[in-house]
């Protein structure tokens, strides 16, 4: 199908909506009634048609506005913007695996030609027609990292894999669950997950990273995660959690079906062929509690999941304090029926809502 | 003065350990405050005789000891920024064979071990000893101003005034732990402040 593009807003009015088929192709992240942290790796090879596992960087309606909120974060703070000097060739890695999957992908709104190192990057949606010179930095406007993810939604880190480790040496992060890039720069891969309670007790990281030292190139993976949000606001940052932190205590019993979102990164791995460094990035994808309960599995497993989380993690996520008015919210699309195994809605053969 | 064990922490906050003199061909100490007591701990005048200590006194009255010891070459700087330009020479001089020891503040510690590794020696390979001042150096997320020897949480971010709290969460490349703002949910309601290990 031919995309269309939403003209809407992630700050100050909130203008984000989610279409029917946005909402359809939501990458709800339970696959049961309860949650708890797991490694959840699977191959990111395809999915079900329209699906957001379908394409190797999916494109959806939000695109050209979130690459514009990008911009304004970029030009708020450029340090959500930032490569050591050992990943240069890891950014050149990084844009070709972009514009060759996105080309091949989405042929109707990327082209990409190339004679020798002289390539041609053409982006329909955002009006970019760009020539120049592979791995000559000087040609592009920004480094390429910075260049080619200014035009690929989701937040990406590049990872340098070293000493059995991987670190945080290069990334672009403006749509991000409240971490910090400035500050995590450079750690590995122990250390900047230092802050998650629980799961390295349970041997979560060890497991995670053995697995993705191992991911090798053409064979991609990816896992799910998730959080909450009050409004659709992409730039959850720690930089900014100052201004954006009170919008929390303005959900009320009447507008939280339309303010409170479920925040889901669909994060992706992939080696990279020159630098071996691995890729990682991590696409949100945001849906109000209102639109979820269109889809009658979502609504009774949503109840559940938050209703039964360790208070651990719902104190990490940061809904601790709104918890109770969720689950006033949700319980009333909970009748106790069960659910079908599976992410997916299952709308044809989940029965509705029984009260 | 016995040393203070902080308490079990998250991965990413730096642990230290006990100063033992290695072999070595040259020997660069980096101290402050009571670090003195940890450099005087393994002193011999064989290991002095190829010692090169730099030391930030910090109102203490160690130094006199510590020169004493007859170390190669002595430095005593006034304070970590005036002894930094020092430390980056020295390290762009040093050949293999170089120990390094840190010891005193976390804050100096820090500094000294971020200077080493950008000069090319790996983390694990330099050595440090917490002595003195539990104290903190903080970078706000906010501003990214940095605020030394921070003893209490909550404390007040020494460029932009925001009420941060103190994370054990801690970077290597800043040499900071990171102050978060308090009362972002509810401007204003701020808790008293405490010593951070109390």
């Amino acid at each position: 199908m031919t995309i269309q593009f939403n003209d809407e807003t992630f700050r100050d009015d909130y203008t984000f909506r989610n279409s029917d088929w946005a909402i359809n192709r939501f990458p709800f992240p339970f696959h049961e009634d309860s949650y708890m942290y797991a490694v959840n790796m699977e191959q990111h090879r395809g999915g079900p048609e329209g699906s957001v596992y379908e394409k190797r960087f999916d494109v959806d309606e939000h695109y050209v506005a979130e690459m514009r909120d990008r911009a304004m974060v970029l030009a708020d703070d450029p340090l959500r913007c930032q490569s050591l000097p050992h990943m240069t060739l890891a950014g050149w890695d990084l844009l070709e695996l972009i514009m060759v999957s996105k080309s091949e992908d989405y042929p109707d709104l990327f082209e990409l030609h190339r004679e020798g190192d002289q390539w041609r990057w053409v982006n329909k949606p955002l009006g970019i027609d760009d020539s120049f010179t592979f791995m000559d930095e000087t040609t592009l406007p920004y480094g390429p990292m910075e260049y080619i993810t200014r035009q690929t939604q989701g937040d990406f880190c590049v990872l340098d894999q070293r000493e059995d480790n991987l670190w945080m040496d290069a990334g672009i992060v403006t749509t991000q669950a409240d971490w910090s890039l400035d500050f995590d720069i450079g750690m590995n891969f122990f250390e900047w997950h230092a802050p998650v309670p629980l799961a390295h007790e349970k041997g979560i990281f060890v497991r995670a990273l053995k697995f993705l030292l191992n991911i090798q190139q053409g064979a991609p993976a990816r896992r799910l995660n998730w959080t909450m949000t009050v409004n659709p606001l992409l730039d959850t940052s720690p930089e900014n959690y100052h201004k954006w932190g009170v919008q929390k205590t303005t959900l009320t019993p009447e507008n939280i079906g339309q303010k409170q979102h479920l925040r889901v990164e669909l994060q992706t791995f992939f080696r990279l062929p020159r630098s071996n460094a691995l890729v990682f990035p991590i696409r949100c994808y945001l849906c109000s509690f209102q639109d979820l309960m269109t889809k009658p599995k979502w609504g009774r497993r949503l109840h559940r999941v938050i209703r039964d989380l360790p208070e651990e993690l719902a104190t990490y996520k940061g809904f601790i304090d709104n918890r109770p008015m969720m689950l006033d919210y949700l319980s009333q699309f909970d009748d106790g029926l069960p659910t079908s195994p599976g992410v997916f809605p299952d709308v044809e053969t989940e029965p509705p809502l029984q009260k | 003065m016995s040393k203070f064990e902080f308490p079990r922490s998250i991965k990413s906050r730096p642990v230290y350990g006990t100063l033992e003199a290695r072999p070595g061909k040259h020997h660069l100490m980096i101290a402050d405050a009571e670090g003195a007591e940890a450099i005087m701990a393994i002193a011999t005048p064989e290991l002095m005789a190829n010692t090169h200590i730099i030391y930030i006194p910090r109102g203490t009255d160690y130094a006199d000891k510590l020169r004493a010891l007859n170390p190669a070459q002595f430095y005593e700087g006034p304070s970590y920024a005036a002894s930094v330009t020092r430390i980056q020479r020295v390290l762009q001089d040093a050949h293999m064979g170089l120990q390094i020891y840190l010891t005193g503040t976390e804050g100096l510690m820090g500094q000294a071990q971020n200077e080493a590794m950008q000069a090319g020696y790996p983390f694990s390979a330099i050595q440090t000893e917490h002595r003195g001042s539990v104290a903190r150096r903080m970078q706000c997320v906010h501003c990214k101003g940095i605020t030394e020897d921070v003893e209490i949480d909550p404390f007040v971010c020494s460029h932009c005034g925001l009420n941060l709290f103190v994370r054990d969460h801690y970077s290597r490349r800043l040499a900071a732990y990171q102050g978060v703002c308090i009362d972002a949910e509810d401007p204003g309601n701020v808790p008293p402040s405490k010593g951070i290990y109390e």
